[in-house]
């Protein structure tokens, strides 16, 4: 039994084998081989080096023409690595004296050379680690041809161990398949965290070395609570968590849904619960889970993934089914935020130093008008049958929200001018999420129809912490009194200027800081749908006044952890103690 | 059938790394003879890609250069010039 500790990312346990994917979705059954086997896995090893040579023998050819001789001289050790001596005679002996299939051997062989080389502290031998391991999985990929595990394919319950999912691999994760997701990378607030934690699967993140303790068919418990991993667990342990998720599965059916769409204070004080919502398979989830309307819609699913830009009308169809699925209830659209951690395929992006102090959001939109328009011309377009409000990212000052603004009235100039419906008044609102757009929100108060905090990059931008980075992930405090007073100065900014305030971070959907947000005067939250019952239940279980009186304890504090703890005993205070426990989960 | 060992310094700018390595582990493999190289007592083969990069044999590196075989002593003279060979 081997305990690993990583970062809590989305609640609950899950229990069952694991399936191990090594980058670009290849997994790497281990299986033991008879005697009489050998040669056969010894012939196959022969086969698919000889195929993937002249793979690439065809490769270099055309890149050569196409591109140039010298950039196809980079296949050079491509070659090289397959004819590798050392490296074939250990996959080799490893099939003949521990007896496993040949492509576990080769994975294990090219395991054991990257780390080797990893260690040694050169920036050149690092690409040529890339090159290795995209030589391996080359290799891999054809001996595995007939077996490829696809995920959409899987005929058992998994636990699915990964050095990092990317955003469309989590996205086409079959939800009914898998039992919980870990991961070597990523923080709370990583792609893979977010979507766990809408689909409701337990995950736990930044392990660090997962993928290098965990073997596909290793039994495996996710304690997403407490961000913890056990692999192959002592019958003694077992049964615990076999108690505790049925423990777990019961508290959370206690949560029961309320039948009215608005959250209300005991006092009085209304407010919106939202949903944010990734992709639209989400939609039924904002329903089931009674929250009001979507107050965040992400569109990049829209153009990532793929080798071309969606068309308007692509756009328009699938804005349209989003629309009409929330309606009555509004729907927030962001425009893209392509950049940071997430890329297009189309146009190429140059590799940036600081990818989210780059190239991304309303930055490149603003270039790429092309881009934006065509986005901004569906989104008013689907205006006109439901309730739409649109949204910027990354806004840092007022040029660039009259910029965006200027191009929403050239799109709509010239739908009126093609005879297209929308809505002429659509609301336009702003992402507070980059510290010198908190600091003037006065200023942009007055160019706006509405905010909404995005405390994810706030936090990030304004403690200089890196959120993907689990060398500093414990900076990453939304209790820091730098993050509150920025919080603070927004909402009442927003109010002196007679325009609501929104929040669709993660903060938004933790109960302590909840209490603390409605007591700063928050209008609406968001969160992932099944954050929506227990914060709701929140809201409709405390006064206002005592939130109010909240904020101002909690702001005279020093530190996050002082908050924290001040956040939980004054929400003991106002809470009956069982229901303070379910809440706390 | 002759073994040679000599020792000298890297001189080349990036090293035994990327290119210069692909090209010596290219150089080798026409030679029968074996081509091992030490660094700070790791012996690695000097006729295989990924054992060579993992020695991480930076310039000014020392290094112990063990040739062994029919063609040997021809095989140490064009693979020391080419170690030695400055590329500044």
């Amino acid at each position: 039994m081997i305990k690993l500790k990583g970062i809590a990312a989305a609640g609950g346990v899950g229990i069952g084998k694991a399936l191990v994917l090594i980058k670009d979705e290849i997994s790497v059954p281990k299986r033991r081989i008879s005697h009489d086997e050998i040669s056969r896995e010894i012939y196959r090893l022969e086969v698919v080096l000889i195929d993937t040579r002249k793979e690439i023998s065809n490769l270099q050819r055309k890149i050569s023409k196409d591109v140039g001789f010298d950039h196809a001289r980079i296949f050079e050790s491509h070659f090289l690595a397959l004819e590798d001596r050392v490296l074939i005679e250990d996959v080799i002996f490893q099939i003949k004296n521990k007896k496993v299939n040949v492509e576990y051997a080769f994975s294990q062989s090219i395991n054991k050379y990257v780390d080797a080389l990893l260690k040694v502290n050169d920036e050149y031998l690092r690409e040529r680690v890339v090159d290795i391991e995209d030589i391996s999985r080359r290799v891999l990929r054809k001996m595995l041809k007939e077996k490829a595990v696809s995920l959409s394919d899987l005929k058992e319950k998994v636990i699915i161990v990964s050095h990092d999912l990317a955003p469309s691999q989590t996205a086409s994760l079959p939800k009914e398949m898998i039992l919980g997701v870990v991961s070597d990378i990523g923080g709370r607030t990583s792609h893979t965290a977010i979507i766990a934690r809408s689909l409701r699967i337990p995950a736990v993140v930044g392990v660090e070395v997962a993928t290098k303790n965990i073997k596909s068919g290793d039994k495996v418990i996710v304690d997403g609570s407490k961000g913890l991993i056990i692999i192959r667990p002592t019958e003694k342990t077992l049964k615990e968590y076999r108690g505790k998720l049925a423990a777990y599965n019961k508290e959370i059916r206690a949560i029961h849904i309320p039948k009215a769409l608005k959250a209300c204070t005991k006092d009085g004080r209304e407010v919106r619960i939202s949903a944010n919502l990734e992709l639209p398979e989400e939609l039924p989830l904002v329903k089931e889970f009674g929250a009001e309307g979507v107050g965040l819609y992400r569109t990049e699913y829209i153009f990532l993934g793929r080798k071309d830009l969606p068309l308007e009308d692509e756009q328009y169809k699938a804005y349209l089914k989003v629309v009409r699925g929330a309606s009555p209830n509004q729907v927030i659209f962001r425009t893209i935020d392509i950049g940071g951690d997430k890329f297009l395929s189309q146009p190429e992006v140059p590799k940036e130093m600081s990818p989210f102090l780059g190239w991304r959001a309303i930055r490149f939109c603003l270039e790429r008008t092309d881009i934006f328009k065509a986005q901004l011309r569906a989104i008013l377009r689907a205006s006109s049958v439901g309730n739409v409000r649109v949204m910027f990212p990354m806004i840092s000052g007022v040029e660039e929200l009259r910029q965006a603004k200027n191009l929403i009235e050239e799109c709509k100039r010239e739908l009126k001018k093609e005879g297209k419906t929308f809505n002429k008044n659509i609301p336009i609102g702003i992402m507070i999420e980059v510290p010198s757009a908190a600091l003037t929100a006065d200023l942009l108060a007055k160019e706006c129809d509405f905010f909404s905090i995005g405390t994810n990059d706030l936090i990030q931008y304004s403690l200089a912490v890196d959120r993907a980075n689990e060398k500093v992930a414990y900076l990453y405090e939304p209790g820091h009194p730098g993050v509150l007073r920025l919080i603070k100065n927004v909402i009442d900014s927003a109010h002196a200027a007679k325009i609501k305030v929104g929040m669709c971070g993660e903060m938004s959907g933790e109960p302590i800081f909840s209490f603390l947000l409605l007591g700063m005067g928050l209008d609406s939250f968001s969160m992932t749908s099944p954050q929506v019952p227990r914060i709701k239940e929140l809201i409709n279980n405390i006064k206002f006044e005592d939130a109010v009186k909240a904020v101002t304890g909690a702001l005279k504090l020093s530190t996050a952890k002082e908050v924290e703890n001040f956040l939980k005993e004054e929400l003991k205070k106002v809470l009956k103690d069982k229901f303070y426990r379910i809440l706390m989960i | 059938m002759s073994k040679i060992e000599e020792h000298f310094d890297i001189k080349r700018k990036h090293g035994l790394h990327a290119r210069p390595a692909t090209l010596f582990v290219q150089l080798a493999n026409k030679f029968d003879s074996s081509v091992r190289l030490e660094k700070n007592g790791d012996v690695v083969d000097g006729k295989s890609i990924i054992a060579l990069l993992s020695l991480g044999g930076n310039k000014g590196a020392r290094i112990k250069l063990i040739v062994e075989g029919e063609d040997s002593s021809e095989a140490m003279d064009e693979l020391k010039s080419f170690l030695e060979e400055d590329d500044d």
